[in-house]
């Protein structure tokens, strides 16, 4: 008997279209205009000039925002100096009060600052929502705890914080990197003058306003918007005593060119360029969730993201199937919608970047694929896309896309893949995917990068410290590690 | 009786193995940790407005209604047969849902009010809930649930052989129940709640399916944990390798715990995102249950009307 009799020609072959559930950005105020926030106030720029910041999902303007220059620098500094006397001297128990108080208004107002994230920075809102705003407090909450245990930290040492920290974030995690910068500094004592990254400052100067609700001190925070110019007064101004940056590979070492032989303290989060290990033994259907998660998420815009897929050749071709089936079920499209999976490419430069490095695979003959996508006609897109018959000598193997763009190459034995896997300037993350736990320490043991994710991939945790090897940076961001940077034992 | 399988397994280490317990150790693993992710995160997909309706219509397309009690009687049966033809009395635009699932002893009573109605009936068997009884007494269970006029049978698989590793056992049971169903179509309840790790309940998948199962199903519901939507994945995932390895389709059951309409569309999201648009049709796919459709048939009337409506609006049974 058949089960078909009634509903045979109705239902052959029907698709679940998800209605659109935007989420609501009514709630939203997005003033037209921002100054800087200098000494706890919002000031007019020295320099007069302001610059638009866009919504790259639909290339609408959302705000216009000062450019800082060397006059806005110097008096950011000079309250970032003035108020490190007294708050490097406040008791640490009222320092973690302040840092608490900051973690419950990111908290509070978590909805607000998720929607802002995604419409500056074209992240799918289920991205803001669950990981950057939960996380961002998170740091907050996991330094304010060590505000007052310094001690405790570095038993037998004496710790004393350096002063004016000059810190300098990229575009991809806004506030996630404010928080990963401004939290250790301030609960290590140190005062601080930020930078956001000139196409995604909205959410620096919300929280400006956090601190001004959390009555922190005045100088305590200081946020300068402005683009590489504004950006490298900052590092090099004289009172700065130490740098932070989170960026691309080249501007690090710039800085770090400027700032040899001043005597300043510096810690940089560069590019990436991950390996992701699938062993002929791993599970298959997690596995490539944890290449999606590697590779797409954010799309692509993440440092430490898996984008060389490394895949023993016993397993290459159903791993492949079960990716590219994947790949076809990511909906690409508003990133205020709390169904998209891949939200807007951040910017016209990015995008270009992007396309340039997709076409040299093309051109150097790696073999391209692209799900059935379509793009939206306005913002900046790019569809999630694999590159296969990669080898190890391409552009797209060796350079940083920093976009959702994944070559997969393929290894024999484990040791091939180490080999693999360390062939590369960079060095900051790496995935094993294996059902044997000896093989993952072995493994992890041989991998020249900062993090290694057993079965997972892109997992942060405010207690887990992060950086990176060679050029990816040096310095760690996350747990005890991360106090040090900001601190001076003796 | 049949013999061993003759089908390719997707075995990453041995290679010629004649035993099915060996091969079966070598079906791949999966990680707890990674299929909880992934679950929770389809059930955070937003269905609203067409979408909603559309997925709660299919979900009473999907439903086997249920009632599985000592207590059952034919009036109670009657009563269920007349709310699975027409969920909403006045309302055509309701379907009807897929079967009606009761005990062998009751299957009489089901087929009198439902034949010519295309609501099918379903019969639990094997010695349902724990399959704890004499092989021969289970199939002759089953012939006689057939032969009363079952469309479809729900055994139930003999979870203690299975965790004894006797899995040919549970393979030739199988094998019997879905020769003596003969024309009826065969779902293998898996009582995953019994089964212990995800590993476990994938390997039970995958033999069930070689076995010859048309449809694998979760669980009785009388037993805890019943369904969940990470175990559901793990099926899903061994429905959609065993297609791709062997090109049969295998449909699947949602059964025990699944009340609430917002349960009910997070299955079809897991089902449209795992296996795809094809499986979602009451040939592929069924939500067991004994109190969803009224939710459903509530959450369908807040859609339409902006509005919900009292309890009393709809019926009871």
């Amino acid at each position: 008997m058949a089960i078909t009799k009634r509903h045979s020609t109705d239902l052959a072959k029907q698709v679940f279209d998800y209605a659109p559930a935007p989420e609501a950005t009514d709630h939203i105020k997005i003033r037209p205009r921002y100054g800087l926030f200098v000494g706890g106030r919002m000031v007019e720029p020295h320099s007069k000039k302001r610059f638009p910041t866009i919504n790259p999902a639909t290339e609408q303007k959302l705000a216009e925002v000062a450019e800082a220059d060397e006059v806005d620098v110097d008096r950011a500094v000079e309250a970032a100096g003035k108020a490190f006397t007294s708050w490097s001297r406040l008791t640490p128990a009222r320092r973690a009060r302040y840092l608490f108080r900051i973690s419950r208004l990111i908290q509070e107002r978590a909805r607000e600052l998720a929607v802002v994230e995604t419409m500056d920075g074209g992240k799918p809102i289920k991205e803001s929502r669950d990981v950057d705003i939960p996380l961002s407090a998170a740091h907050f909450f996991y330094y304010a705890g060590w505000a007052d245990k310094l001690e405790w930290a570095f038993p037998n040492r004496r710790v004393r914080p350096l002063g004016v920290a000059g810190q300098v974030i990229p575009w991809n995690f806004p506030l996630l990197m404010l928080s990963w910068k401004i939290a250790p500094a301030l609960a290590a004592g140190n005062t601080v003058v930020l930078k956001p990254a000139e196409t995604t400052p909205l959410s620096a100067l919300l929280f400006a306003e956090i601190c001004q609700q959390a009555e922190l001190p005045p100088g305590v925070v200081n946020i300068l918007t402005g683009a590489g110019k504004t950006g490298s007064l900052l590092v090099g101004h004289e009172d700065v005593k130490k740098v932070a940056f989170t960026g691309s590979t080249e501007v690090g070492k710039s800085i770090q060119r400027a700032l040899a032989g001043t005597g300043k303290h510096l810690t940089l989060e560069l590019g990436g360029k991950a390996a992701n290990i699938v062993f002929e033994d791993a599970p298959l259907d997690q596995a490539v969730e944890g290449i999606i998660n590697g590779i797409y998420f954010n799309q692509g815009h993440v440092c430490c993201a898996g984008s060389r897929l490394l895949v023993q050749e016993s397993i290459a071709k159903p791993l492949l199937e079960k990716l590219k089936l994947r790949l076809s079920t990511l909906r690409l499209g508003d990133p205020l919608d709390k169904n998209t999976d891949i939200g807007a490419i951040n910017s016209k430069a990015q995008l270009e970047k992007i396309q340039g490095l997709v076409a040299s695979g093309i051109e150097e003959g790696a073999e391209m694929y692209q799900p059935e996508c379509r793009l939206p006609e306005r913002g900046f897109w790019f569809p999630p896309t694999l590159f296969t018959n990669v080898s190890q000598s391409y552009r797209i193997a060796r350079e940083e896309i920093f976009g959702p763009v994944l070559s997969v190459l393929t290894f024999r034995t484990p040791a091939e893949a180490v080999e693999k896997a360390n062939n590369t300037p960079y060095g900051l993350s790496a995935g094993v995917w294996t059902d044997k736990g000896s093989r993952i320490l072995w493994m992890s043991q041989r991998m020249r990068a900062g993090v290694v994710w057993a079965n997972t991939f892109n997992r942060f945790d405010p207690t887990s410290p992060f950086g990176g090897y060679k050029e990816s940076g040096f310095g760690r961001e996350g747990g005890i590690h991360g106090l040090l940077p900001y601190l001076e034992l003796t | 009786m049949r013999g061993l399988p003759r089908m390719r397994l997707q075995v990453a280490t041995a290679l010629s193995l004649s035993h099915l317990g060996s091969l079966l150790r070598g079906v791949r693993s999966v990680d707890e940790v990674g299929a909880d992710e992934r679950a929770a995160s389809l059930a955070k997909r937003s269905i609203k407005k067409a979408s909603k309706l559309w997925a709660l219509d299919m979900a009473i397309q999907c439903m086997d209604l249920t009632t599985l009690e000592g207590s059952d009687t034919s009036g109670k049966v009657t009563a269920l047969c007349a709310k699975a033809i027409r969920p909403k009395p006045g309302d055509a635009t309701i379907p009807s849902v897929a079967a009606v699932c009761v005990y062998p002893a009751r299957v009489f009573d089901a087929h009198s009010h439902l034949s010519g109605s295309g609501v099918h009936v379903a019969s639990v068997a094997t010695a349902f809930p724990s399959g704890q009884s004499f092989a021969g007494i289970k199939v002759a269970e089953v012939r006689e649930a057939v032969a009363a006029g079952a469309d479809e049978v729900d055994m139930v698989m003999d979870r203690g052989a299975f965790l004894a590793g006797d899995y040919q056992a549970v393979y030739d049971e199988i094998v019997a129940v879905k020769d003596a169903c003969g024309t009826a179509h065969l779902k293998v309840i898996l009582e995953t709640g019994e089964l212990g790790t995800y590993d476990a309940i994938r390997r039970a998948s995958i033999l069930a399916m070689a076995a010859g199962a048309d449809f694998i199903k979760t669980s009785t519901g009388k037993i805890q944990p019943a369904a969940t939507l990470p175990v559901s994945l793990v099926m899903m995932e061994s429905i959609r390798d065993f297609r791709r390895e062997t090109g049969r389709v295998v449909g699947f059951k949602a059964a025990g715990g699944i009340r609430t309409a917002k349960q009910a569309i997070a299955y079809l999201v897991l089902l449209y995102e795992t296996l795809g648009a094809e499986w979602m049709t009451p040939e592929r796919f069924r939500l067991g249950a004994s109190t969803l459709l009224n939710d459903v048939l509530m959450q369908i009337e807040k859609e339409r009307t902006g509005a919900y409506q009292s309890g009393d609006y709809f019926t009871i049974d």
